[in-house]
């Protein structure tokens, strides 16, 4: 029997497997058994209603999609009033996801919504700061502070930070968020890419710009959650390109406590079920009775082996 | 239409499956072949879940990498054949890409992995007793099913049929079949301008009043429906389509703008709120 539990600060998953913000909804439910995830991860909301990026909104490439929506958010009351009802039933913690223009509205949007059932709140600061000529707070590791900051100062409910990947030394934005007290990092959020039609000579998304996911970011991803990893000693929950339980595995080997699964949703809706039952067949093959001792468990190719592959090999 | 296609049956609708009305499922392939120079039919067997599928509704399919492509996203296809006696569902289409160019690969015995059915298909409103139904091009295969619906009810149907050419015209011989008047319009013998279809429409009108108006594939057709069944005060329905990302309304890149009742126009999801809305809240195709 194999303990996939795994703990991200204060909260226990059953496992470590999660959705990515915005990659499942209320059809998802129809489809899968949600109850057998580690967590629920609901799409961000934002202060105010919105209706998202004028479309197209998604070009695809091979193993990756281009997405710019734009964060369409039905606000604060609708989440507590309608979206958490729907998830409560599964037995499974739910994480909010939030994201605003200003380090009040983060503050004040996380206090709002800090409600029984909401186990952790995702901080989605890879949204334009409108104070700071539009650079994405997470493009900055003191704004990057000052919405945790503001966000812990109004809740007790858990804040996990999701970064974005654009920017040069993730592992200098992660040091401050940390800093701040975020009680974990997600890594990451999308990258930035634009896509153009040439016969047509537009930009292929109506935003012009959106963010490449899929498994084609993969490489870029497990690298940052490696170097975080190095720099910070709270949970990370890696995200980017995760299709199937190896891809998984390989991010809790460079350094992840927990995954989550993004656009592959869209495309295997039993990609998670899957990858959890994956995951626990490994963990048999070596000799892994508690995933939790896969976090940063890659051994150096050039030095002496880790203790934990010293164990098993 | 290839003679060995089983007619369509009008039997009742299986119970739904219990937990998942949604099922991820394979199919087994019994045919993939062309109709005419540009469009080719897809049958395969299909599950309970998948049998419930009812007309406007659509199926995110995995299409197959070829030797050139390897597409990522799935592809939304509106059901063109529910054949519940026969346990098997259709798809109609045109390969245009590399998406239906996998499509076009498989051949008898290979799996097809459907997810559906997705979204609204159409509804009739009761007491309905004569459906007009307009397309053009490939937005026949998502009307065609809507006879079957309609004659189910009791309703008779009369089905403008607009192409390019004779040859292009899909449906006519499923949709007779199926009990429905079928009038072809085509480029060719020059009548499937606008005035002439809507002096068209008008004339069938005075014959024989329509009481409900579905259109698909054309965003002309659908203008002049539109207009028509707001003047004829009847209801109308139009299926419309997007490019998805995930066809199941979790990731808000199928949107299309609607009118709202308030007059405002907001974002609908195709795959969710759709395919079919109602015919006054569409703006273009």
């Amino acid at each position: 029997m194999v303990d996939l539990s795994v703990q991200i600060g204060s909260v226990t998953l059953r496992n470590p497997v999660m959705p990515a913000s915005g990659t499942i909804a209320e059809g998802f439910a129809e489809i899968v058994d949600l109850g057998r995830l580690g967590a629920i991860v609901l799409k961000t909301i934002t202060p105010d209603i919105r209706q998202g990026t004028q479309p197209p909104r998604v070009a695809e490439f091979t193993d990756a999609t281009l997405f710019s929506i734009g964060i369409p958010s039905k606000g604060p009351d609708y989440l507590l009033e309608s979206t958490l009802p729907v998830y409560a039933g599964f037995g499974v913690p739910v994480v909010a996801s939030v994201s605003a223009d200003s380090v009040e509205d983060f503050g004040t949007l996380a206090a709002y919504i800090s409600a029984p059932g909401v186990a952790a709140i995702e901080a989605n600061v890879s949204c334009p700061n409108l104070r700071a000529h539009g650079q994405a707070f997470g493009m900055d590791p003191e704004a990057t502070a000052e919405v945790i900051r503001a966000m812990k100062a109004r809740t007790d409910t858990p804040i996990w930070a999701k970064l974005t990947p654009n920017v040069g030394d993730i592992a200098q934005i992660a040091r401050a968020a940390e800093a701040a007290g975020a009680d974990a990092l997600v890594v990451s959020n999308a990258l930035l890419g634009m896509a153009v039609d040439a016969e047509n000579m537009r930009p292929r998304l109506g935003n012009v710009i959106g963010g490449l996911t899929g498994n084609a970011v993969k490489p870029v991803i497990l690298r940052m959650v490696h170097q975080v990893a190095q720099a910070v000693s709270i949970p990370i929950i890696g995200c980017g390109g995760i299709a199937n339980g190896e891809d998984a595995v390989e991010y809790l080997l460079a350094g992840a406590t927990a995954v989550q699964f993004g656009t592959v949703n869209f495309i295997e809706p039993a990609a998670m079920e899957d990858a959890i039952a994956w995951i626990e067949a490994y963990c048999r093959r070596h000799g892994v009775t508690e995933v939790r001792a896969l976090t940063g468990a890659m051994s150096p190719r050039h030095d002496q082996k880790s203790p934990l592959q010293s164990a098993v090999l | 239409m290839t003679a060995t296609c089983p007619a369509p049956s009008t039997a009742p609708d299986p119970a739904p499956a219990a937990a998942f009305p949604i099922a991820d499922t394979a199919c087994r392939v019994v045919s993939n072949e062309p109709v005419n120079a540009e469009y080719r039919l897809l049958l395969a067997e299909a599950g309970p879940a998948a049998l419930t599928a009812e007309a406007g509704q659509f199926f995110q399919l995995k299409c197959p990498p070829t030797t050139l492509d390897r597409p990522f996203l799935r592809r939304p296809m509106s059901v063109y054949r529910i054949d519940r006696q026969n346990g098997q569902i259709g798809f109609l289409y045109k390969v245009t890409g590399k998406g239906t160019r996998g499509l076009s690969t498989l051949v008898p015995g290979d799996t097809l992995e459907a997810i559906g059915p997705l979204g609204l298909g159409f509804t009739l409103p009761a007491g309905t007793r004569h459906v007009l139904l307009v397309a053009r091009g490939v937005g026949l295969a998502t009307l065609t099913p809507l006879v079957q619906m309609a004659r189910a009810a009791g309703a008779e149907v009369t089905a403008i049929l607009s192409a390019r050419n004779p040859a292009m015209v899909m449906s006519r011989d499923e949709l007779a079949a199926q009990g429905a008047r079928v009038i072809e319009v085509t480029d060719t013998a020059g009548d499937s301008d606008m005035a002439q279809v809507e002096a068209l429409l008008r004339r069938l009108h005075a014959e024989q009043p329509f009481d409900f108006a579905a259109t698909c594939g054309s965003n002309r057709l659908l203008q002049l429906t539109k207009a028509l069944s707001a003047e004829w005060q009847i209801a109308g329905q139009a299926a419309m389509e997007a490019f998805m990302g995930c066809g199941m309304g979790m990731c808000y890149a199928c949107v299309l703008p609607v009118t709202a009742p308030s007059g405002e126009t907001i974002f609908k999801r195709v795959c969710r709120e759709g395919p079919v809305f109602s015919i006054e809240e569409v703006q273009s195709w």
